[in-house]
């Protein structure tokens, strides 16, 4: 397997692949560096040109700008939270023995895989204010005498984004702890039944520790993959009412969108950077991993 | 723990009254997307909500169908998952098995370059590839939208088909090899077959993925290619809200996901929690 005479063989086999990423990503991230030191705008194309730092300090005094990061921490923060707890709740309920455990599992899954543009529109249809189901629900109950415009005004919207988010993040979570916890070998919460530990010191001492890799890794790659979302928020609220659900990314978009290039590069280039201190440790672990493998 | 059942039997109802929340809770919507789709205009927007249609009927459907021609958008996206999944498996198994089979200088280097694009944000992409395509000429082009889904699909592709390949021990093909075949005989006879479910669940994966893209599509498409998730959202825009066929399209668009996922599911699974579980 080692003969000197295949070795150029590896080489061209990641070849393909190592173009089209070199094409389509290397490429981009270089030319989304150029852009963000240039005067870039689709709106004027024959004035573009460099322009130095200046699109960077538009950005840091650009109080949308701070809005949107502050926004994004919120929303990465409350969401990627609640989606762990919730998440691992569902792990461990799913984790039990009962009939039809196999399809619920299943079934658990869609939100995972359903378009973000489909969840954008099933929940805004569900925040409606007029006819949207939840504010029947919430009557029906008593717990509200007014419909609320759960999405139109400031107070209630980014809380309702948050909501969508966690109900979309759910079953990842669900699914990665799920697996850490069929890992988990049976014998350990024998032995701690043998020395009479209850469930919570069980949970804690066995459950927990045992599944810190898995939480780890999954919570980082949440981070990122919620950070950088923007189909969700764009299809329920496109960042409004007066930009209060304008996370980041969704902030880039929008910019995107009018064609100024040059300032939403920067931003991007901002955002990956604030992004840069959750993905390097990750990137620790996963070189830990492979030095093993 | 099992011997206590019988003594436990509130905490276990108590348990399985959770479980049965958090399902309400995921499943809700999709239940409430296929009432309205299939309640008629008079009823949607009546004042008393309705849990189910007193009179179900097709019409949001036919309407899609008819009048807004959703048959093109489903075509259009139908060809970019498509192409991107033949693209992204080709290149991917090759690779994969490269970093499975081969220790070779650089490896680490080019795994870990790999691995690292699905941290860039997605925006970070988008702007310059934008620009790129717009001077290249083949913004508003299928090829344009599946160029941009390699830049997610390639790296998790390998990732997940390496994984696969190193479960197969290399002892299958130094065989068949030591029988007189060379590698690439030996790969095509011995592990494509093998590895033939789990193909097939990376290519589900790729599939729903880039049927799904909402953000790219939105910039790379117009009229003439748009795909389903832009021809959902412009619905919006175009009509004001009409939420019996804009349900309608969402339950179209999810059945095909929700095949794919329920064959591939197993393998699929497997593959995602083996790395995070290992270590």
């Amino acid at each position: 397997m080692h003969r000197k005479r295949l070795v150029l063989w590896p080489y061209l086999l990641i070849l393909p692949a190592l173009l089209t990423i070199l094409a389509v990503v290397f490429v981009p991230v270089l030319k989304a560096l150029l852009m963000s030191f240039q005067s870039y705008d689709l709106r004027r194309p024959h004035r573009i040109r460099y322009t130095g730092l200046e699109n960077y300090g538009e950005a840091f005094s650009d109080p949308l700008f701070w809005q949107a990061l502050m926004k994004t921490a919120i929303w990465v923060a409350a969401g990627v939270g609640m989606q762990f707890i919730f998440g691992f709740m569902l792990a461990l309920l799913l984790n039990r023995r009962f009939p039809g455990r196999g399809i619920v599992r299943s079934l658990s899954l869609i939100p995972w895989v359903t378009p973000g543009v489909l969840i954008g529109l099933m929940w805004r249809w569900i925040y409606d204010g007029n006819y949207g189901v939840l504010n029947d629900l919430l009557l029906r109950l008593g717990l509200i005498h007014d419909k609320i415009p759960f999405l139109a005004q400031q107070s209630t919207a980014f809380p309702a984004v948050i909501l969508t988010i966690i109900w979309q993040g759910i079953p990842f979570f669900a699914l990665m702890l799920l697996a850490g916890l069929q890992g988990i070998p049976e014998e350990l919460y024998d032995a701690a039944d043998v020395d009479g530990a209850n469930a919570v010191q069980k949970f804690f001492r066995i459950t927990v520790p045992s599944l810190k890799n898995t939480i780890f890794v999954t919570t980082l790659l949440r981070i990122i993959w919620v950070a950088n979302s923007v189909d969700v928020i764009f299809n329920l609220t496109e960042g409004g009412p007066a930009y209060s659900t304008q996370t980041l990314s969704v902030y880039v978009f929008n910019k995107g969108n009018t064609l100024n290039l040059g300032y939403a590069s920067t931003m991007a280039i901002l955002l990956a950077l604030a992004l840069a201190t959750v993905a390097v440790p990750y990137l620790r672990i996963l070189f830990r991993q492979q030095e093993a493998g | 723990m099992r011997r206590n059942r019988l003594r436990h039997l509130p905490l276990q109802i108590l348990l399985m009254l959770a479980l049965a929340a958090i399902m309400v809770f995921l499943l809700f919507p999709f239940y409430w997307t296929l009432v309205t789709s299939l309640k008629p205009e008079r009823e949607l927007y009546a004042s008393r909500v309705t849990y189910w249609p007193n009179a179900p009927t097709l019409a949001s459907y036919r309407k899609l169908f008819v009048e807004f021609r959703f048959v093109k958008p489903m075509l259009n996206s139908l060809l970019v998952a498509a192409g991107t999944t033949v693209i992204s498996l080709t290149v991917s198994l090759l690779a994969a098995y490269a970093f499975s089979r081969y220790r070779f200088r650089g490896r680490r280097f080019f795994m870990t370059m790999f691995l690292t694009n699905n941290m860039f944000p997605t925006v970070l992409l988008l702007i310059p590839l934008y620009a790129i395509m717009r001077k290249l000429g083949i913004l508003y082009t299928p090829t344009a939208l599946i160029l941009a889904y390699t830049t997610f699909t390639i790296p998790f592709s390998i990732w997940l088909l390496h994984g696969y390949l190193n479960d197969l021990p290399s002892s299958l093909e130094e065989a068949a090899m030591v029988d007189g075949a060379n590698r690439a005989q030996a790969f095509v006879r011995i592990i494509l077959p093998m590895m033939a479910p789990c193909i097939v669940a990376t290519g589900a994966y790729v599939f729903m993925t880039s049927w799904n893209e909402y953000t790219f599509a939105v910039m790379f498409t117009n009229e003439a290619n748009r795909t389903i998730p832009v021809a959902l959202k412009n619905f919006i825009g175009q009509l004001g809200v009409e939420w019996g066929m804009l349900t309608a399209g969402g339950i179209i668009t999810i059945i095909p996901v929700c095949i794919m996922f329920f064959f591939a599911q197993r393998r699929l699974v497997e593959g995602l929690t083996a790395g995070a579980v290992k270590g």
